[in-house]
């Protein structure tokens, strides 16, 4: 028996990865095949789920609906739609800043001095290892009426002499992008740092010698070579973005719903899981599209793992 | 009973896969005889199968046809860890988290030695590899010669019946590898191991070995001592891959059981007194072969067999001696010409378009086959 | 030309940066001190021996513990103790099982060929490249469809009936993290020269030992860094822990944003401050231990 083991490669591989693979089989395919079955299926009246072969569900997403008032026979609610596409709009603008942001600090670090790298590098780290909840609530704090931010502009204001109403910043959808934009930047910073710091120092210098001023070096060397870094950044703030419900929830209080309020709610107060799975779905679907559109452009880089 | 032989090689194949799905044989049909105390070598330009055979002998690789001898008992499948083999790796392999007194334990605590024993054969093996005293550092802080030194020990001293070493100098600097190939000569002389080399080298394989197979293709193309591939290539391959040759295409007009003529079509000349060797018969097409520096080149026609009127259309100094590039009638030979003298006029070396006579004696000369 | 240049643009966007990072984090400590009850407005330190009547008027009212009043109260408060040790238990737990299952797969994916190879590399990236509130409820339907189909059919009753608590946590856990620690021993593994494991097997070990003497000891900084990884995913995790969790298995953040939805004191900041503290400390003594580390192999 060990004598064979010990001859079979293939049976000691297959013996390694068998634990992983039966867990991740068990616990993120299976559920997702149960997510599909689940949102063919319909609610009964105590919210358990009946199985049967509908398209109800993605039919009542899509705002498709035959039971209209004034009579027509056809209408359209454009409810979920609306949700659906302020979710992508919100996970578009959430990377176009948090990249706006990243970049700079991560070619800082990287053209940093070698001993210095790690601390600011850690200095990155550190926010991240404060907790996910915590941090939103520190911008709740922050942005309310009686917060930090209206505090230091009130008093600059009153320097200047210039009447000042306290903003409304909480609860709209502002505070949501900043709140998103704080949770996911380290997640950009780290992988644009380790595409920037692959880069040899000598590359620098041939641009030079051949005759390109800083920001010809810039766009024609430094930006292409760090596009991994870029890409694989995008994709671990994007994906995350777009299924997020904690920072609508609390910094948009009621006012900002997104794809992820709309399931957790499905799943928690309206208690229709098999809505909340077709929605979940749709979501899933949406995100691997662009992520593949995405990657098939870029490339997926190996900086993922890295972060 | 303790076989005459240390390791066998008896008709063994090693086929791979090769990413694109095709199957290759790195080892094709390999029979060899490696006797006790020898100092054998397997020289090859690199994927000639050389390392793969050594590889199958430590047991890294099984063979997929064929058998593998040590000490007379056949191996099969037996795992690196029950052969009385120990490999000095090219990369040295030495264990970056150990020290380096850790590092020559290792094989002795595998054998379940105790303590004392252990610390006095380690004493010694680095004793013995002049590391005395280095004991406490990770090789890391160690030179690359010296790294060298402790992956020898570390082989060294579990005693084994044969030591396998896979280009062990190869990064080393010239200087400290012509050192080293002197002290493993005399290493192995004294410890009476078989040792197994494997090497790209020709001059390293010449300078340590007993005997020398020549590999390529998966194949062994002669095996022979020093002297023997060198004076007497088996074939074309050989002749050139070890040392330099000159090869002069032509056809056998007479044969006999000691001498042969052969008609050279590119000199439109007879060579006549050309030695014989197996299997040669008349019409046959051949190589004559002959070494740059067993060429004689004279400015004067002295006698009137094998000699030919040549051109001269390069020189190279190189210091011990130097290469000059003649052209007869169009066919290119390399001749080497030792520098006995000292001197510094241009006018007493051959120059650049001088008329020379080349002559080939038929005792420095070699008929092979064209195959 | 000196490589290390910074335009004075790149270090004024550091330094901006640098501020949008801790800003937050400052106001959150300072108000861990805030003698307001309601937190809405900071009303100043709270005094140590006798009540202070500020301009306007009101009273703040001394505590024995000073400015420090919160974190008192945050000692007594027998709902956070119980969800840091349920925090605590899950990440170890998790932890360990995905470091060990993780790192097997590592080596197997990265030395061996078999069958399953391009499945169980592919599955790594699920969750990757899927929404975590996605993977949540998929998680949740299969605890709820399984421990209803396994009451049923074996009639467990009262503490015997399955449901959702710590269990379901660690086992969901274990499931997002085990493809992070792959991931990072397998690139760890990329450069690892498998001549090391030959010369140790030649020397007479065999295959256990070979890698309890050899392998692990030089692949431990990138398993320690997995094993770091995977920990602060699982203290950090807010979505799979709220779908998977039920009664008596609540975490710090989800007992976070219950408060959260509710009356905030100030004692969420000071939970906030003694979190980020600890986590801080403990991840610097682990930089200054492998930084020493790596010295001496240096």
């Amino acid at each position: 028996m060990l004598q064979r083991l010990r001859e079979s490669k293939s049976a000691q591989g297959t013996l390694l990865a068998l634990p992983t693979t039966v867990w991740l089989f068990v616990l993120l395919i299976i559920p997702l095949i149960l997510t599909l079955i689940v949102s063919f299926g319909k609610r009964s009246p105590d919210g358990d789920v009946i199985y049967t072969f509908t398209l109800d569900n993605y039919i009542r997403l899509s705002g498709y609906s035959t039971d209209c008032p004034d009579g027509q026979t056809a209408c359209f609610d454009p409810l979920y739609v609306g949700i659906l596409g302020r979710s992508m709009s919100l996970a578009f603008n959430t990377t176009f800043f948090v990249i706006t942001l990243a970049y700079p600090l991560a070619y800082f670090i990287a053209r940093a001095h070698p001993k210095q790298r790690n601390m600011y590098l850690f200095m990155v780290l550190i926010p991240l290892w404060t907790n996910f909840v915590i941090r939103v609530y520190a911008w709740m704090m922050l942005l309310r009426k009686e917060g930090a931010i209206n505090i230091i502009i009130g008093w600059v204001m009153n320097l200047l002499n210039i009447p000042f109403t306290p903003l409304e910043m909480l609860y709209t959808p502002g505070a949501v992008l900043v709140g998103m934009v704080y949770e996911f930047l380290p997640f950009m910073i780290l992988p644009i740092y380790t595409s920037l710091e692959k880069i040899d120092n000598s590359l620098y210098e041939a641009a030079a010698d051949l005759g390109a001023n800083a920001v010809k070096t810039f766009l024609r060397v430094t930006l292409p070579l760090s596009m991994p870094g870029v890409v694989a950044g995008t994709i671990l703030v994007f994906i995350p973005v777009m299924g997020t419900f904690i920072v609508s929830d609390i910094l948009g209080g009621r006012q900002v719903i997104l794809v992820g309020n709309l399931i957790q709610r499905q799943f928690l107060d309206a208690r229709d899981p098999t809505f909340g799975s077709a929605a979940s779905l749709i979501l899933m679907v949406l995100t691997l599209i662009v992520t593949y559109f995405y990657t098939r452009k870029f490339g997926f880089g190996e900086e993922i793992v890295a972060a | 009973m303790i076989s005459e032989f240390a390791v066998e090689m008896r008709d063994v194949v090693k086929r791979f896969i090769t990413p694109e799905g095709n199957e290759m044989a790195a080892v094709d049909h390999v029979t060899m005889k490696i006797k006790n105390g020898e100092f054998f070598s397997m020289l090859g330009s690199s994927g000639c199968g050389k390392t793969t055979s050594l590889r199958m002998i430590a047991g890294f690789e099984w063979p997929t046809e064929g058998e593998v001898f040590i000490e007379g008992k056949p191996m099969g499948h037996t795992p690196p860890f029950q052969r009385k083999v120990n490999t000095v790796f090219q990369s040295y392999a030495l264990f970056q988290h150990m020290t380096i007194y850790q590092n020559v334990a290792f094989g002795l605590e595998m054998e379940g030695a105790k303590e004392e024993e252990i610390k006095k054969r380690v004493g010694r093996a680095l004793d013995m590899v002049q590391l005395t005293g280095m004991d406490r550092r990770k090789p890391k802080q160690l030179s690359g010669g010296q790294q060298q030194r402790v992956a020898l020990a570390r082989a060294l001293v579990k005693t084994p019946d044969v030591l396998l070493l896979d280009e062990p100098l190869g990064a080393l600097d010239l200087k400290l590898r012509k050192e080293m190939q002197l002290e493993l000569k005399a290493l192995q002389q004294q410890l009476g191991i078989t040792f197994i080399y494997v090497t790209h080298d020709q001059e390293e394989a010449l300078t340590m070995s007993d005997r020398i197979a020549v590999m390529s293709k998966g194949k062994v193309q002669q095996m022979g001592s020093p002297v023997e591939v060198y004076e007497r290539p088996a074939n074309k391959f050989v002749a050139d891959f070890i040392g330099e040759s000159n090869f002069l295409e032509g056809k056998i007009r007479t044969i006999s059981k000691d001498e042969a003529t052969v008609f050279i079509p590119g000199l439109n000349a007879e060579l006549t007194g050309m030695p014989v060797s197996d299997g040669l018969v008349k019409g046959e097409e051949v190589y004559v072969s002959i070494r740059p520096e067993k060429v004689r080149i004279t400015e004067k026609n002295a006698i009137n067999q094998n000699i030919f009127h040549a051109k001269v259309t390069n020189t190279v100094y190189i210091g011990a001696d130097t290469h000059i590039y003649v052209e007869a009638h169009g066919v290119k030979l390399k001749v080497l010409e030792q520098n006995r003298i000292s001197r510094l006029d241009p006018k007493s070396f051959y120059s650049v378009g001088q008329e020379v006579w080349l002559m080939l004696m038929p005792e420095n000369t070699l008929l092979l086959k064209k195959d | 030309m000196n490589p290390f240049r910074r335009s004075p643009f790149v270090i004024a966007a550091a330094i901006f940066v640098y501020t949008f990072l801790y800003a937050p984090i400052i106001i959150l400590i300072l108000y861990s001190f805030n003698a307001s009850r309601t937190n809405v407005t900071f009303e100043g330190f709270i005094p140590a021996f006798s009540d202070r009547i500020e301009m306007d008027g009101s009273l703040v009212k001394a505590s024995p513990c000073g400015p420090f009043h919160w974190y008192c109260d945050l000692a007594n408060n027998d709902d956070v103790a119980e969800a840091a040790g349920n925090t605590l238990t899950i990440a170890f737990t998790a932890t360990i099982i995905a470091t060990i299952i993780g790192t097997m797969a590592a080596l197997a994916l990265q030395r061996y060929n078999f069958k399953m190879k391009p499945f169980s590399q592919l599955s790594l990236y699920i969750p990757i490249v899927i929404p975590e509130i996605v993977m949540g409820i998929g998680i949740l339907t299969l605890f709820s469809q399984f421990f209803g189909w396994a009451n049923e059919a074996f009639s467990l009753q009262g503490d015997a009936r399955l449901s959702l608590g710590i269990v379901t946590v660690t086992v969901s856990h274990i499931a997002f993290m085990v493809p992070f620690v792959t991931l990072v021993v397998q690139a760890r593994l990329q450069g690892f020269d498998k001549s090391f494991e030959e010369a140790a097997m030649d020397l007479g070990a065999n295959e256990w030992t070979t890698f309890r003497r050899v392998t692990f000891p030089m692949i431990l900084p990138g398993v320690l860094s997995g094993a770091l990884l995977a920990f602060t995913l699982s203290l950090d995790d807010f979505v799979i822990t709220f779908f998977t969790n039920g009664p008596g298995s609540t975490t710090l953040p989800i007992y976070v944003y219950g408060l959260l939805r509710r009356i905030i004191t100030p004692q969420v900041n000071a939970l906030s401050t003694v979190w980020i503290l600890v986590v801080f400390t403990a991840v610097l003594l682990l930089q200054i231990l492998q930084s020493r580390d790596s010295k001496q192999h240096s």
